[in-house]
């Protein structure tokens, strides 16, 4: 356990220098944006590690309902946290992106507000975690908002979409019109997935370890009262 | 399932506690709304519909607190637990109570909301309220079985509303549309995908509550 820590926190290391210096070195500034397309390379990762998170999040608290188990509860604490931090990075990287290129820090595109209530809902979970404190029952009601939040996610995007294409957006396209054109830019972006995907892993592996270690102290407590 | 509505039903005939705080705050809402904007402006008239959701919204979601509230006190809910009916069920007479107490406060508010917001009367009432129900449905639906959540949280009058609207967003969203397009006075085809959309959600939140509800009460 100890030496897979150490080894996925090295390699971890290893491909976020390699990203950084592909960011900000290697790959060639894009013609229509600037330098702040350079972003682009750290905010679509992780976006699409938000996701992974969230989903992971959904699907342990699922499984944990189903079939019980403090592990799937542990995984899904620890992923949600993750996948907030994540989120909030995105939702602070996506305006500094936007500023020079919209003109705007914020518009109420489809895409943004989905996101920021997706920030909101698991801010809700996590505030439920931390109010319930460790325990079974608390568990359970964080593991239902889990699934219900999932659940729910696509009839939101589906909301949100509509309620977009109704009004008029000050902006609707996204990224499609430059592309990524060069094929330096396509292999930093893969080597931003694999450096958020270690992140993330990594994370995630950590947390669920020191929450682990906090159920544990929990229980030991609980019989040293008990005798 | 018919049993613990009537009970839930008569309980609030008896005290009225529910039906006046979700009829009070929603007053409140539309009134501190009102001061909002302008009464003069044209743009009165278009933030009307949204004035009107946020109040249900609003008042529901601080409201619904009080349907597992009342069953904390003597141990109701162990009553009811202990009662040998599916705890879906239990789940569906809680939905349906808070639904009929959200709808009768629509029915002052409602009212309230033209006179405020000076809107013709002749407008389509049946599509608002048709809307109304949709979307109050899906509030319940969601609502009662967060609620039977928070209620047993340390801090249950913050955490209700935290949870729930963010997760009411699309219900949101799709009853000022079709409230707003029926004060236009526009025919209900039109809106038909939003109707769509919020019958969607209301039917996968009750069945979801239905078969979660059971780990919401357990001990």
């Amino acid at each position: 356990m100890r030496r897979l820590d150490t080894s996925l926190a090295a390699a971890n290391l290893v491909v976020m220098l390699a990203a950084i210096y592909a960011v900000f070195v290697y790959v060639p500034t894009d013609k229509f944006q600037g330098i702040v397309q350079r972003i682009f390379y750290f905010h679509v990762p992780l976006a699409i590690m938000t996701f992974v998170a969230f989903g992971t999040v959904a699907v342990a608290s699922a499984l944990f309902l189903w079939r019980g188990g403090r592990g799937w509860d542990r995984l899904a604490h620890s992923s949600a946290e993750v996948g907030m931090l994540f989120c909030t990075l995105v939702l602070i990287t996506g305006p500094i992106w936007a500023k020079p290129i919209w003109g705007t820090w914020w518009t109420w595109d489809a895409r943004l507000t989905t996101t920021l209530i997706l920030w909101l809902i698991y801010a809700g979970y996590l505030m439920l975690r931390s109010i319930s404190g460790p325990g079974d029952q608390g568990a359970r009601y964080a593991a239902i908002v889990g699934v219900v939040g999932a659940i729910d996610i696509p009839i939101i995007n589906r909301s949100v979409y509509w309620w977009r294409t109704i009004h008029p957006a000050v902006l609707i396209t996204r990224e499609g019109g430059s592309g990524l054109g060069d094929p330096r830019m396509r292999l930093t972006l893969e080597i931003c997935f694999l450096a958020f995907l270690l992140l993330f892993v990594w994370l995630v592996r950590i947390r669920n370890q020191s929450v682990h270690l906090r159920d544990r102290l929990e229980d030991m407590r609980r019989q040293v009262l008990a005798h | 399932m018919l049993a613990l509505l009537r009970k839930d039903l008569q309980v609030e005939l008896r005290t009225k506690e529910t039906l006046a705080s979700l009829l009070l705050l929603g007053l409140l809402t539309l009134v501190v709304l009102s001061f909002a904007f302008d009464p003069t402006s044209e743009l009165r008239a278009e933030a009307a519909p949204g004035a009107l959701w946020v109040a249900v919204i609003f008042a529901g979601a601080l409201g619904l607190n009080r349907s597992f509230l009342a069953e904390g006190e003597n141990d109701c809910l162990q009553g009811l637990l202990l009662c040998p009916v599916d705890r879906g069920t239990i789940y569906l007479a809680k939905t349906a109570g808070n639904f009929v107490f959200m709808m009768i406060a629509q029915l002052v508010i409602v009212p309230i909301f033209i006179f405020f917001f000076n809107l013709p009367l002749s407008l389509g009432l049946g599509g608002v309220f048709l809307s109304l129900a949709l979307g109050v449905l899906g509030f319940a639906a969601v609502g009662t079985l967060f609620a039977a959540i928070s209620v047993r949280t340390r801090a249950r009058e913050v955490m209700l509303p935290l949870l729930l609207l963010p997760l009411v967003v699309p219900i949101f969203i799709g009853g000022v549309t079709v409230t707003g397009r029926v004060l236009a006075g526009k025919p209900l085809a039109d809106v038909a995908p939003w109707l769509n959309l919020m019958v969607g959600f209301d039917l996968i939140f009750l069945v979801v509550g239905w078969l979660v509800f059971e780990y919401a009460v357990e001990e």
